[in-house]
């Protein structure tokens, strides 16, 4: 077992194209859930809408690529909007579960053979990516710097990547100093007095699902360009769920979280798949308890079982504060 | 994830069978890799997950071409001009290439167009039929809501644990885990027949419930842990008990022993299978049964008693923890008897969770949250719907009308139908 090798894919994962699509969609949950109080549970419903927006609008209708950018935020936006009005009044646990089923209805839908001649039903859509990469500056097939290792397409979605998270962030970060940040944080803390002071409860959670939505649609532009390929298959609830892991290991309501939070699932999740593959390929764990195909299948066991048990008994994550995020129903 | 370094093309062949809606891996199938000059760099034959590969020195595009002689039987691709795909490959990646086969001759999915009586007929059957297994499992669900709050995201783990139980004594038996048991009587010996199987896997489901009680959410409660929190942990629950069952089961799906492929008997114009028959019989039965419980014993009542008003009850002296306790177990029994009569009319999968989840909240929706018998409703209304917008929409979206449906309810009656009318939103 190469431990050297284990660090370097993981901090490389850490910062990999995965985390930084993870932070921007889970700035937008962050923005749902952590300030709104907001459950939703079908994030990866909005990321498929950019992703897919970016690609149609290239592939299908022939547009201009920094259009399709657009086009996949305002599909996003029509997301928030469509799932908004019937939802927003429900009460949270309604709402959770309408966020979920919507978003299964939409990867349904997409990767359906009826409407296949626009969203390339269940291969996905790809050649959308090339005029993006023209832009490239890392000609080279791979990068090795440090303990980063990353290919040069990889590198240049990353260069872009990151840098628009962190200005999301601040972004976020100045939005909920603001008044309306402070509504907002009110409504999550006591709809009731927030409407009695005469907010439009309604309306701010509106303005809130659909912020929140199009940064989701950002991370599924980024994760269209940088995989150049939509995939329906990859939208799948437990994406979602993986989103509200990452968020509550980071503190759920805080400005850092989403990109601690993603950056440290990434990590882990790559650190626990090398070690324990190192300890099956070094025979320290007996075949019939664990064979090299089943690495993956623990490691999802172990989010599983890490969710749960953060919840039990951290549930305001490693950054938190208690008092700030006592979570429940409302 | 690929390790660095190691790249490569894999090819998926899987079959879509519009009648079920099951993505089955394909076996045998032959595949051929090319590069982008042509040269072909070999071919590989599809294993039991229906995958072939080869490792690539090198990233770029590569063409991955499906023999069509050696496609089984009774299938094809949907396009029978696009056996040769395109595969990006990137550096320390595989790239998968999918090849969906259709069951029958090419064409998209199966779309009704012609309406006919009987047509109708049969699929107001099969939607009963569907119907009924998924009340079952829904009640359990709607109970726990009632009772406790909790909107359990791990009830359709429940659902494929029966599935899983009665497989293992129904094809595997005790012996093939315990060898020193076999030569022991009844189930202690090998394999059983399905129905002492169902049995077992309606004993070990209450188990299951009352461990998931007692073990975790009783603790919960006492903690003041909130619903929401309670929901979260639900969901990761969710998804450590699934990756558990596919470590145990595998990925394939499977059948129970005898019961597959059944000839079907016609009564009049539609067509049922004996077994179907069998299966709806104990769904009715057992639903009746818990009817009957919870209207005529001192058991249901107090349930019904926790569901409506918990500190009325409470107040009243009924041992609210203890009712709670008993609906989880009797919840996840009927689950796992409703898993094993879904698993006999289909395929036993280890993530039919996943598959059915929505479909259950769906049906507890529509029926009122909370309500046993609008779950019994709601279920049947959900399989219903679920067979007969196949007269209209392609098979594989049959699902999308349970679901839409259930937000519609949201919108005009968000109580459900069965439901006492009270804040939601």
């Amino acid at each position: 077992m190469n431990l050297g090798s284990i660090l370097e894919q993981t901090i490389s994962q850490a910062f990999g194209v995965n985390a930084m699509v993870f932070a921007m969609a889970v700035i937008g949950l962050n923005v749902h859930f952590g300030y709104t109080g907001l459950l939703n549970f079908g994030q990866i419903g909005f990321v498929a809408m950019g992703g897919y927006g970016l690609g149609m609008s290239i592939t299908i209708f022939g547009w201009n690529p920094w259009l399709g950018i657009l086009v996949g935020l305002v599909y996003a936006l029509i997301f928030a909007l469509l799932l908004g009005v019937p939802t927003l009044r429900l009460r949270g646990d309604y709402l959770a579960i309408v966020t979920i089923a919507a978003s299964e209805v939409l990867r349904i839908l997409v990767r359906s053979t009826t409407i296949a001649e626009w969203t390339g039903g269940n291969t996905g859509i790809t050649n959308f990516a090339g005029a993006f990469y023209q832009f490239n500056p890392f000609t080279e097939r791979v990068y090795d710097f440090g303990p980063f290792f990353y290919t040069g397409p990889n590198l240049f979605i990353l260069s872009i990547g990151w840098p628009l998270v962190l200005l999301v962030t601040f972004l976020i970060w100045q939005l909920m100093r603001s008044p309306w940040g402070r509504v907002v944080k009110a409504i999550r803390e006591d709809e009731d007095a927030a409407r009695a002071l005469g907010k439009n409860a309604y309306w701010y959670k509106m303005q809130s699902l659909m912020l929140g939505g199009v940064i989701g649609g950002l991370a599924g532009i980024l994760l269209a360009i940088g995989n150049s390929t939509v995939q329906p298959d990859y939208f799948v609830p437990v994406q979602t769920f993986f989103m509200w892991t990452a968020l509550i290991l980071g503190g759920v309501g805080r400005v850092w979280s989403p990109i601690v939070g993603s950056m440290l699932f990434w990590g882990l999740l790559t650190a626990t798949d090398g070690v324990l593959r190192g300890f099956e390929a070094e025979g320290w764990i007996p075949r019939w308890l664990m064979n090299a195909s089943q690495v993956g299948q623990i490691r999802f066991m172990l989010v599983g079982l890490g969710l749960a048990l953060l919840m039990i008994y951290r549930p305001q994550g490693l950054f938190g504060s208690r008092e700030e995020m006592m979570l429940d129903a409302r | 994830m690929a390790q660095e370094g190691e790249q490569g093309v894999r090819a998926r062949v899987l079959a879509d069978d519009p009648a079920t809606d099951e993505r089955e891996p394909v076996e045998g199938v032959a595949v051929r890799f090319f590069d982008q000059s042509g040269a072909e760099l070999g071919s590989e034959v599809t294993n039991a997950e229906g995958i072939a590969e080869i490792p690539l020195a090198a990233p770029g595009i590569y063409q991955v071409e499906i023999d069509a002689t050696t496609i089984p039987e009774g299938m094809s691709l949907p396009n029978a001009e696009e056996i040769r795909r395109e595969a990006n490959v990137q550096a320390g990646r595989f790239a998968t290439v999918i090849f969906q086969l259709v069951v029958g001759e090419g064409g998209g999915g199966a779309r009704g167009t012609d309406i006919t009586l009987r047509r109708v007929l049969q699929l107001s059957v099969d939607g009963i039929k569907l119907g009924l297994f998924l009340a079952m499992a829904a009640i359990g669900l709607s109970l726990i809501f009632g009772t406790t709050g909790l909107v359990n995201f791990a009830h359709a783990e429940l659902v494929t644990w029966g599935m899983l139980v009665a497989y293992f004594f129904n094809v595997l038996g005790v012996s093939s885990l315990f060898g020193f048991t076999a030569g022991w009587p009844w189930i202690l010996n090998g394999p059983v027949d399905l129905i002492s199987a169902a049995l077992m896997a309606v004993i070990l489901g209450g188990l299951l419930g009352w461990a998931a009680d007692a073990a975790v959410f009783a603790r919960l409660r006492r903690r003041g842990t909130g619903l929401i929190a309670q929901m979260v942990i639900t969901i990761g629950l969710s998804i450590l008990i699934r990756y558990i069952y596919l470590y145990l089961f595998g990925g394939t799906g499977r059948f129970f022993r005898s019961y597959a492929g059944q000839q079907a008997i016609a009564i009049g114009p539609i067509a049922v299978t004996y077994k179907d028959i069998i299966a709806m019989t104990v769904a009715l039965v057992a639903l009746i049964g818990v009817g009957l419980t919870l209207q005529l014993t001192r058991a249901g009542r107090a349930m019904r008693a926790v569901s409506d008003d918990r500190d009325l009850a409470e107040s009243s002296g009924i041992d609210v923890q203890r009712v709670i306790r008993w609906v989880w177990v009797a919840g996840a029994a009927l689950a796992a008897l409703g898993g094993v009569l879904l698993g006999q009319s289909d395929v036993i999968r280890w993530d039919v969770g996943s598959q059915i989840l929505l479909l259950l909240f769906a049906g507890v929706i529509l029926g009122g949250l909370g309500t046993a018998y609008g779950a019994l409703v709601g279920g049947i209304l959900v399989g219903l719907g679920i067979q007969l917008s196949t007269l209209f929409l392609a098979s594989e979206l049959r699902s999308i009308g349970a679901l839409l449906l259930m937000i519609v309810i949201l919108l005009i009656r968000p109580q459900g139908l069965m439901g006492r009318k009270e804040r939601v939103g």
